[in-house]
Parts: structure tokens; C-alpha cells; sequence
């Protein structure tokens, strides 16, 4: 066992069955066990980490002329040996068979729709229309941060959310309206999301304009967000702004270093 | 003979180019004044938009070569010219041998581009030249002095190779290099223009009110020059690289591996060690794309554009692991590199997690289970990998174990034997140490701040690991100073293996380079001219990212294919001249030996 143990090809079939069950299992099961959020990795990930991987042990195997004569000595003596001819037969059958069954679950028609390349932050233009008034969205602030009462626009953005965006947004904030599973992509959630990485600006023009008001650049983009700027006033949508980062707890980005 | 002839019809084609340009613009111009011009033209099967891609970048990538390969050039006269080591000249003599080919590759080309963008975007054509009519000229004037200036640098190698002709004829490479680098800050001009024209510019300003000087030195100009010079360094190495990996792959003698192991080693090392510089000018060059029009910015590096990062990192992470495997493999050649290959799996695992950091996307593809179950696109655990403070952090910790991988490698054969060497590894531990540390509290202090702060945590990354680089390097110059060779490198003794990571090399920055020239020309969209002169061709659309990676890998083989030949055209016209150093007693110094497989081999004293 030891010798097993000490050979390098052994030892990388063992690394390489470690990082597959640290990427599947450890990932998704060991960050919970102390209170961290994860789930599942998805399978285009997994293949992308396990790539690496292999690539990274055939890189350490073949750096030393050594290591890289013993790494080839199984697979040359399964080649090779003539009493090894019954694993050979049974190899040369398996790989081909593993090969086929894999490519079988991957090709294989399903009801499930494809896997999807979204778009998720579209480029806003530099200047929208909003009921017929030109907006430049370029170093645009949101103004009800600097004037009024900031609780009342905060009360207001609250009333406005949860009488127009909690059915598909949720009431946590978290995606999972009772809307949510009649849609792909599901609603954005803004607890882990990126929110805090837009301008207020960019929500300002997300809200107002939905998924029909994209412009024709921001595909491939499937969104069943509604255009809001028939329904909610100016000020209506930059207190429901205010309201989504203090849910969200974080800060607008700013267009300078403050 | 043959070579004389290859040069003169070269030289007939580039004059023919340099004559048919500037009337071809006239024409065009005076077509335009009449007002007949059609606005678009059709090319069969690719359409217009593939004819002008692929000969755009067929012919960026050639240029690139013909200015990058020129710097290399110089700096390897110069090492040979006064460090007296004449395996310097020779490698820099061979190069240029095979840049006055590539010289007329790149004229085709260029030809090629004009002539379809004169025929299938004439209209677009029209504006420009139009604007930069002025420049053009210059273009090609530079062309001219460019080309004579290389036939004199090229043939004159011979004949001024002493005394003060010797340096006359260094000058003359740093006159082509002038040359050439003059002409790259023209062409950038233009292409800039078209990504950031003057902001007062709108569809309906007419070209010639225009101000030529504020169209020419736009927004972008400077940080793509900054940018391309850098690029050009990293691919001039690159090639080299893959040509020494070539020849030393079709070597017949020991003497010629050894050559050619070296000439990989040295290309290898430029390329690596501009490629660690380049990120930085990449940065600056993003930053002003933002700070000229955000909704470029978004375009690139959140929307559309953003999963070309990912490709991007993905190939980087090739990059460096290729550029370290190297080194790693040519440790087995070094007499005392032993006692530090222990280190290569502690080092490795930092760029085995570098890269799959660098390369996870914040937006994953999943099927529909898959975001049931991650509650959206972003995963709640490796989301936190998606983002800039991991990314950065991980490629700075990158570039540290890259560049001590080239310490070890340098200091393998080494005994140092001033006084102060243990404290002098010491202290450079600790600005390794200490850079690593500046990484990872930036890289994860990065998560408790506004985004705007986090973008200026990775200046001091940044900084921190130029700082280690630069006091490790100037400590190693002292430390390396009269110390003990603990045996001589056995060049020529590299695994075959070794050489094909150099043609990794090679293929992924060509790849990268079509990849990353798509990202930036692509984010404008279905604008010839942002926010002035609208695409309104059938081809108008931005092609999506498989469209365009089977567009950028037929221009990479195109490319690849003809430097293929060009290589080995290089070895038909002329065999290298091989250098083999003896001792000064050894009764074969001086000779010559043309014996050994069809190569010159000059027999000349160590050092």
C-alpha cells in the first residue's frame, strides 16, 4: 500500500479524486457547518476547477525526468506487459465506454432549457427619456439624498416596493417573491448581489426602463422586469433606490473616491 | 541569392504600397466631393465585416512582431556589443534576418486592409481620411525611412561589426526602432479616435472642422501606445522563444541545441518579464475607457464584454503556469538547482488556486437546477471569488511566485560568497513576505469597502509587489557579484516537452492579443466612431462570443501559419551561425567548422 501510496501517478489519481470531492461536496456541505451560506457548485465550474487541476498535476508530474519516467511506468507497463493483457482488454473497453455514457448524459435531449449567458449588468446610454424628459444618467446623483427628510423617502420607497416589487422581489429582499418560480432568470435579489457595485444611477435607469427598454447591445438579455416610469414618478423610483440599499445595507458607488 | 531576391521583391511590393495609398485616398476623397460615394460593400461568404477583421488582425499581428522583435534586437546588440559576448550578436543578427520577411508580410497586409476598407467601408473610409489625411502622409513616409533603414541595419551587420562602426550600427537599430514605434503612435491614432473622437464631436460635425491635433491626441491614444509597447516586447520574446523552441526541436547537433536552448531561455525570460508589467498599463488603458464614456466601461468589464475576462484570465493562468513549467523543467539542467525543486509543488499550488480564483466567474453559467439551488446567478460562497479584491489579489500573488521562480532559477548554479549573503536572503524573504502580506490585507480588506475605494486598494498591490521585485532583484545584483559557479549550465539538455510549453507561449498570446483587440474594438458597438458616425451595414452587430473566438482563432492560425513559414524560410536562406565557447588554450579557437550538419559553427574563447 505504501508503494501505491509513494508512486506519483497513485498519488495524483489520489490529489485529483480529493479536488473533485472538496469542489463538489466540500464546497457546497463544509461552509454551512460554520454558518456560511453556499450551495452546490454548478457543473460548468466544476469542470473549469477540475481542469485546472489535472493541468496542474501533469505540469508537477512531468517538471523532473525522474518523476516523469516513474509517473509513465503503470501506464506503459499496462500497454506493454503481456500478463497485464486481461486489464488492458478491460481498459480498452472501459475508457471507451466511460467516455460514451459521459458524452450520452451531456448531448442527450432534456425538457430543461440550456444554460444561458446573460448579460447581468447591460450598459446603461448616457442619457435616457423619461415621460419625454431627457435624463443624463452620466454622473447623475440621486437628488432625494440631498434634499427633504431621507426617512421620508425612505418610508416612501418602502410603501413603493411592497405595493409594485415585492410579488417578484420578495419580502426579504431575497428573490423569492410568489412570483419568482414562473421566471428565468429568477428576480434579483439584493442581499448578496451586486447592487453595491452600481451607481444609483444604473438603478435609477434598470427601474425605470425593465427588460423591454434594453437597448438592442444589452443582449443576450431575457428579463420580465416591467418599465416602471408609467407607474412611479421620478421620485418615486429614487426612494425605492434609497430603500434598496438600506435593505441591502450597503452604500450607492459613488463616481469619485470620497 | 534567393534571399536577394526576396528582399528586392519585398521591397517592389512596399514601394507599390506606398504609392497606391495616398492616391487611393485621393480618389476617395474626390470621389466624396462629387458625392458618389456608396457607403457599403459586400466581400462573398464573410461579408465585409470578416474580410477587414481578419486582415486587420492578420496585419496587427505582423506588426506586432516587425516592432517588438526590432527591440529585442537592439537590446541583444547591445548585451553582445559591450558585454562582448558575441552569442548576443549572432541571436540578434538572426532575428533580423527574419524580421526583413515578416517586413513585407506585414506591407502585404497592410495593403490588404486598405484596399478593403477602401472597397467595403468606403464611406467610414472617406471620414477618416478625411480627418487624418495629414498623418497618412506621415504613415507612410515613416514606412519608407522605416524599410531603409532595416535593409541598411540588416545588411550592413557584416560589414560594420568593429570599432565605432560597430556602434554607428547600433545606431542605426535604435533609428528603426524610432521608425517604427512613430509609425505604431500613428495607426494607434486612428483606431483610438474611433473608440474616444473629441468629446464635442457629434454625427453631425462635419470632418473638417474637426481639429486635427485633439482627433489625433485623443482619450485613449496614450495608454494603447503605452499598452502596445509593452505587448509588442511581450510578443517579440514570445516569438523568439518559439523559434529557438523550433530550431531546437529540428536540431542534428548538441552544439545547435544549445544554441537554441538558449535563445528559448532568453526570449522566454522577455516575454515573462514584460508580460508581469503589462496588467498595470491594461489597467490604466481600462480606466480611461471609464473615465471617457462609463457606458464603454460596463460594456467591457460588466456587460456584454465580461465574459471575455474569464477567457482571459483562463489563458493568463496558461500563461504563467507555461512560463513556470518552463523554468521549473530547466532546473534539471542547472548543477545545484536541486535544492530548490522541493519548492516547486508549494509553488505551484499558489498558481493552481491563482488561477482557478482568477478564472471564476461572478456570473455562472447553470442550468436551471443549478440557480434554484445557488438562489440566482451568483453562488453564495464562491461569489465572493467573482469579485475584483480576489481577482487582484490572486494574479499579485501570481506574479510573486513567478518571479521566484526566475530567482531560483537564476541563483541555482550560484555560491554567493560575500559576507553579508545569508542576512541579504533574508531580507529578501521578508520583502517577499511583506508583499504577500500587502496583497492579502488589501485583498480582503477590499470587502468592507464601497467599490470606488476597493479600485484604488489594488494600486497599492500593485505597488507593494513592483517594490518586492525591484529591492529582491537589486540585492540579488550585489549578492551574485563574485560568486562561486557551482557548475556550468548543460544548455541543450531540456526535455523536448520544455519546448512545446514556449509554443503554448506563443499560440495563447497570440490568441489573447485577437481576443483582447476584439474586446476593445468590439464595446463600441454598432458605432464606426462612438457617439459620431453610426454602423449602419448589415454587419452592424456586435458578434456574440462564439462568432467572434472562431473569427479570432482563424486570424491566430492564419498568422501562426505564415510565421511557420517564415521560420522556416529563416533556416533555408541562411544557416545560423553558431557560437561554441572554449577555453582559451583549446587548439579549435578561431576556427571555423562548417561541417557540423550544414551549420557555421565559430569556435571562440570563454569569457
Amino acid at each position: 500500500m505504501k508503494r501505491y501510496l509513494r508512486h506519483p501517478f497513485w498519488q495524483s489519481g489520489l490529489v485529483l479524486i480529493a479536488a473533485y470531492l472538496v469542489v463538489t461536496l466540500g464546497i457546497a456541505y463544509l461552509p454551512p457547518i460554520l454558518g456560511i451560506a453556499s450551495a452546490p457548485v454548478p457543473g460548468s465550474v466544476v469542470l473549469q476547477y477540475m481542469a485546472t487541476v489535472l493541468v496542474g498535476i501533469l505540469l508537477y508530474v512531468s517538471s523532473d525526468e525522474d518523476r516523469w519516467r516513474e509517473f509513465k511506468e503503470p501506464v506503459e507497463v499496462m500497454l506493454t506487459s503481456p500478463d497485464k493483457r486481461y486489464v488492458r482488454s478491460a481498459l480498452l473497453v472501459a475508457i471507451p465506454a466511460l467516455i460514451g455514457v459521459l458524452t450520452f448524459f451531456q448531448v442527450r435531449p432534456t425538457v430543461a432549457a440550456p444554460p444561458n449567458l446573460r448579460s447581468i449588468h447591460p450598459a446603461p446610454p448616457s442619457q435616457i427619456s423619461f415621460r419625454g424628459q431627457p435624463i443624463v444618467l452620466d454622473r447623475l446623483e440621486n437628488p432625494l439624498r440631498h434634499e427633504g427628510d431621507l426617512n421620508e423617502h425612505l418610508a416612501v420607497g418602502r410603501r413603493t416596493y411592497y405595493q409594485n416589487c415585492v410579488a417578484c422581489h420578495g419580502d426579504a429582499l431575497d428573490g423569492n417573491g410568489h412570483f419568482a418560480d414562473a421566471f428565468s432568470p429568477r428576480p434579483l435579489e439584493f442581499g448578496t448581489s451586486t447592487i453595491a457595485q452600481l451607481t444609483e444611477s444604473f438603478v435609477f435607469w434598470r427601474i425605470a426602463k425593465g427588460g423591454v427598454g434594453l437597448p438592442r447591445e444589452g443582449a443576450p438579455w431575457n428579463s420580465a422586469m416591467p418599465a416602471w416610469e408609467d407607474v412611479l414618478t421620478e421620485d418615486e423610483i429614487w426612494s425605492v433606490s434609497i430603500f434598496l440599499y438600506d435593505q441591502a445595507g450597503v452604500s450607492p458607488r459613488t463616481w469619485e473616491a470620497e | 541569392m534567393t534571399f536577394r531576391r526576396i528582399g528586392r521583391g519585398s521591397l517592389r511590393l512596399l514601394l507599390a504600397t506606398l504609392f497606391v495609398a495616398p492616391f487611393l485616398t485621393d480618389v476617395l476623397l474626390a470621389q466624396e466631393a462629387v458625392g458618389a460615394v456608396r457607403e457599403y460593400g459586400d466581400f462573398p461568404v464573410i461579408g465585409a465585416r470578416g474580410a477587414v477583421w481578419i486582415a486587420a488582425q492578420v496585419h496587427l499581428l505582423f506588426a506586432a512582431f516587425v516592432l517588438g522583435v526590432p527591440m529585442f534586437a537592439i537590446g541583444a546588440e547591445a548585451i553582445g556589443i559591450f558585454k562582448k559576448d558575441t552569442r548576443y550578436d549572432r541571436l540578434a543578427k538572426e532575428f533580423t534576418r527574419l524580421l526583413v520577411i515578416a517586413y513585407s508580410a506585414t506591407a502585404i497586409w497592410g495593403a490588404v486592409l486598405v484596399f478593403f476598407l477602401t472597397t467595403l467601408y468606403p464611406a467610414f473610409w472617406g471620414h477618416l481620411a478625411s480627418i487624418f489625411e495629414v498623418s497618412m502622409w506621415f504613415y507612410v513616409g515613416l514606412f519608407f525611412f522605416e524599410s531603409f533603414t532595416l535593409y541598411l541595419y540588416y545588411y550592413g551587420w557584416d560589414r560594420w561589426k568593429l570599432g565605432r562602426a560597430k556602434l554607428g550600427h547600433w545606431g542605426l537599430g535604435i533609428l528603426l526602432n524610432i521608425w517604427g514605434t512613430a509609425v505604431m503612435l500613428i495607426a494607434n491614432s486612428w483606431l483610438s479616435y474611433m473608440m474616444s473622437p473629441p468629446a464635442e464631436m457629434t454625427p453631425d460635425t462635419a470632418p473638417e472642422m474637426v481639429q486635427f491635433w485633439s482627433a489625433f491626441a485623443n482619450a485613449t491614444w496614450m495608454p494603447i501606445n503605452i499598452h502596445r509597447i509593452i505587448a509588442n516586447v511581450v510578443f517579440g520574446g514570445a516569438i523568439v522563444a518559439a523559434y529557438a523552441a523550433y530550431r531546437f526541436l529540428l536540431a542534428k547537433s548538441d552544439e545547435e541545441r544549445a544554441h537554441y536552448d538558449w535563445m528559448g531561455y532568453v526570449g522566454n525570460l522577455i516575454a515573462i518579464g514584460a508580460l508581469i508589467v503589462l496588467p498595470f498599463a491594461g489597467y490604466y488603458l481600462g480606466r480611461e475607457i471609464y473615465e471617457y464614456n462609463q457606458q464603454m466601461g460596463i460594456t467591457m468589464m460588466g456587460g456584454f464584454m465580461s465574459w471575455l475576462w474569464i477567457i482571459q484570465a483562463v489563458l493568463i493562468g496558461v500563461l504563467f503556469l507555461a512560463g513556470n513549467y518552463y523554468l521549473w523543467v530547466g532546473m534539471g539542467r542547472i548543477p545545484g538547482a536541486e535544492r530548490f525543486t522541493p519548492y516547486i509543488k508549494y509553488m505551484l499550488v499558489v498558481l493552481v488556486i491563482g488561477v482557478i480564483v482568477w478564472a471564476t466567474p461572478h456570473t455562472m453559467i447553470a442550468d436551471r437546477d443549478e440557480l434554484a439551488a445557488m438562489g440566482g446567478t451568483h453562488h453564495p460562497f464562491l461569489g465572493a471569488l467573482g469579485v475584483m479584491s480576489a481577482k487582484n489579489t490572486a494574479v499579485n500573488l501570481m506574479i510573486l511566485t513567478t518571479f521566484l521562480s526566475f530567482l531560483l532559477y537564476r541563483r541555482a548554479n550560484l555560491r554567493p560568497t560575500i559576507a553579508w549573503a545569508r542576512s541579504g536572503t533574508i531580507v529578501q524573504g521578508l520583502l517577499f513576505a511583506m508583499a504577500a502580506a500587502v496583497v492579502l490585507f488589501f485583498g480582503i480588506y477590499g470587502y468592507f469597502v464601497t467599490a470606488i475605494v476597493r479600485i484604488g486598494f489594488s494600486v497599492y498591490q500593485v505597488l507593494a509587489v513592483l517594490t518586492a521585485i525591484v529591492g529582491v532583484v537589486v540585492l540579488d545584483v550585489f549578492m551574485a557579484r563574485g560568486a562561486e559557479s557551482r557548475g556550468e549550465i548543460r544548455w541543450g539538455q531540456m526535455p523536448a516537452r520544455s519546448q512545446y510549453a514556449l509554443f503554448v507561449l506563443v499560440v495563447t498570446f497570440t490568441w489573447l492579443m485577437g481576443l483582447m483587440g476584439f474586446a476593445r474594438s468590439g464595446i463600441r458597438q454598432h458605432w464606426h466612431v462612438w457617439e459620431v458616425m453610426r454602423d449602419t451595414s448589415p454587419w452592424a452587430a456586435t458578434p456574440a462570443l462564439g462568432p467572434a473566438a472562431q473569427m479570432i482563432s482563424v486570424c491566430v492560425l492564419i498568422f501562426l501559419v505564415l510565421i511557420a513559414f517564415i521560420f522556416w524560410l529563416g533556416g533555408l536562406i541562411e544557416k545560423p551561425q553558431l557560437v561554441v565557447r572554449l577555453r582559451p588554450d583549446d587548439p579549435r579557437v578561431g576556427e571555423r567548422d562548417p561541417a557540423v550538419h550544414g551549420s557555421e559553427l565559430d569556435f571562440l574563447p570563454a569569457d
